[in-house]
């Protein structure tokens, strides 16, 4: 099948920088290992593993939007795409080649980033397993995104916008480290608008094993990973055409 | 049947005409370069003819299939090496030959099979295992040609083969080249007119993305008056106004 090879390679390319796996395992790694000593350490529950460990998962899969997204740009950039447009290679192909591959390595992330969390003292339950499937959306709508910035910026962009925003957007709006209620406000309610805060409340729910506390969370994920994915095609159909 | 005929093929951009109402025609078999100045519209011509750009007008048949209504068909005959060296630089050099047997469609074994047989002619076993980014660009140039001819095109797009390569591999490549002619059709771009001398059956010469005039080297010599190919370039598109 001519959008595996396609696949394959943008897998390739994205496990063979080192950068990348620092970024997406390691960081993630640290993070969970550090806030855990932490909170060893003081007396109130801020950083307990059940909660922090979805948290730390979806931060993690934020990265995923740069990696996509650099891969892209810097292939948009260079001229070995255009070299593959030439080839039998359809515009599905391309969108299909350039979002897929990349979900096995976001269900690669999250299960080693449980794994990490069951050693740092997380139960060992079945929802763990129900916890990485429900990644899925959520590393779709990151994944698009990626395809979004990745087919509108340059691979120096890509580094601005995905690498710093994102992934900042992402830490502070989702109450991964506090309570957004503590905050409230304004804050509160644009963190309540962006998909973040939801993505991390739904993981937090299913590992609780509270499937009746995925809603509304997860309309709102899958509500943003649809639209992000839908105006992704478009925007890598628009760039293809002005070639 | 011709392998290419353009006709009237027409590419503005905003406040310039890169190609200026082409009629161009190239048998099967031939090879044909395509010779002109810096910004006179080879790249450009051959980025229509491969479909990454759109015409502004006009219109070219590749084997008889319309560039613009037979987009599918003229992209399963057609094969390009573009003239910035074009490779995945995190894949080894095997791995990027396998990628574009991949994405024309051969199964495993036909794959194989071709991408031992093209790294056995550009002699590239000495680097498969090499990721591509880390290669010269002497050595990234002839990858990228050799995965132009994987899927076996009947019309090869050479954009510029053999800038940057040393005295030795470009000898080498023009052997390659000369091994490919009449066993497919070859369009070629190149500022090295002993390389166009040497290597075409015909030469097309651009200025400011209209065609002068076409013919076999010995021809265009004959037209300029001189027995000196570059020359006879110069020549023929200095006194050109167009
Ligand atoms: N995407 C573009 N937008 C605007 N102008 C362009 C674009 N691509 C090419 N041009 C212009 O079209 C003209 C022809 O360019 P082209 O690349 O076809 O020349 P060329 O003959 O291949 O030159 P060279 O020998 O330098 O490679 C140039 O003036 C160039 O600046
Ligand atoms: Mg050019």
């Amino acid at each position: 099948m001519k959008v595996f090879a396609f696949s394959k390679r943008n897998d390739l390319e994205i496990l063979r920088d080192p950068l990348n796996l620092l970024f997406g395992v390691g960081f993630p790694i640290v993070l969970l290992l550090l806030l855990t000593v932490i909170q060893r350490n003081i007396p109130v529950a801020l950083f307990e593993i059940e909660h922090l460990a979805p948290g730390i998962i979806v931060f993690g899969l934020s990265f995923m939007t740069l990696f996509s997204a650099t891969l892209i740009a810097k292939d948009r950039g260079s001229s070995f795409l255009q070299r593959l447009y030439t080839t039998p290679l359809t515009a599905g192909d391309f969108i299909m080649g350039y979002l897929l591959p990349i979900l096995p390595i976001c269900i690669a992330q999250s299960v080693i980033c449980f794994a990490m969390a069951v050693l740092l003292g997380l139960h060992v339950t079945i929802h763990i397993l129900t916890s990485v499937l429900f990644t899925l959306p959520v590393a779709l709508l990151f994944v698009s995104l990626g395809l979004l910035c990745g087919s509108i910026f340059t691979d120096k962009q890509v580094g601005g916008i995905c690498g710093a925003l994102l992934t900042n957007l992402t830490a502070w709006l989702s109450g991964i480290w506090f309570d957004l209620g503590l905050v409230g406000g304004a804050f509160q309610k644009i963190a309540n608008l962006l998909p973040f805060v939801h993505a991390v409340e739904m993981e937090r729910a299913v590992l609780r094993g509270d499937y009746a506390g995925v809603f509304p969370h997860i309309w709102w994920v899958m509500g943003y990973a649809a639209a992000v994915t839908a105006i992704a095609v478009f925007a890598f159909l628009r760039q293809m055409k002005r070639q | 049947m011709d392998a290419i005929k353009t006709v009237e093929l027409t590419k503005e951009y905003k406040d310039l005409t890169a190609v200026d109402g082409l009629n161009l025609t190239v048998r099967q078999g031939e090879l044909l370069s395509l010779l002109g100045v810096n910004g006179a519209g080879k790249t450009t011509t051959i980025k229509m003819l491969t479909r990454l750009t759109q015409p502004t007008s006009g219109d070219a048949y590749l084997l008889g299939k319309s560039i613009l209504t037979e987009s599918a068909a003229v992209k399963n005959m057609i094969a390009v090496s573009p003239q910035e060296t074009a490779v995945a630089p995190n894949l080894t050099v095997w791995e990027n030959l396998e990628l574009i047997a991949g994405v024309h469609g051969l199964n495993k074994d036909e794959a194989k099979g071709k991408v031992t047989e093209l790294s056995g002619r550009f002699g590239l076993g000495e680097v498969a295992n090499k990721r591509a980014g880390k290669l010269s660009g002497g050595w990234q140039r002839r990858l990228s040609i050799a995965m132009a001819l994987i899927s076996d095109p009947q019309i090869l797009f050479l954009d510029e083969p053999t800038l940057g390569l040393d005295v030795l591999a470009r000898s080498d490549l023009w052997d390659m080249i000369r091994a490919l002619k009449g066993s497919m059709t070859v369009i070629l771009t190149t500022h090295y007119m002993e390389e166009a001398e040497a290597l075409s059956d015909r030469v097309a010469i651009m200025k400011n993305g209209r065609l002068l005039l076409t013919g076999t080297p010995a021809e265009i010599k004959r037209r300029a008056g001189t027995d000196k190919f570059d020359e006879a370039f110069v020549r023929i598109v200095k006194e050109a106004v167009v």
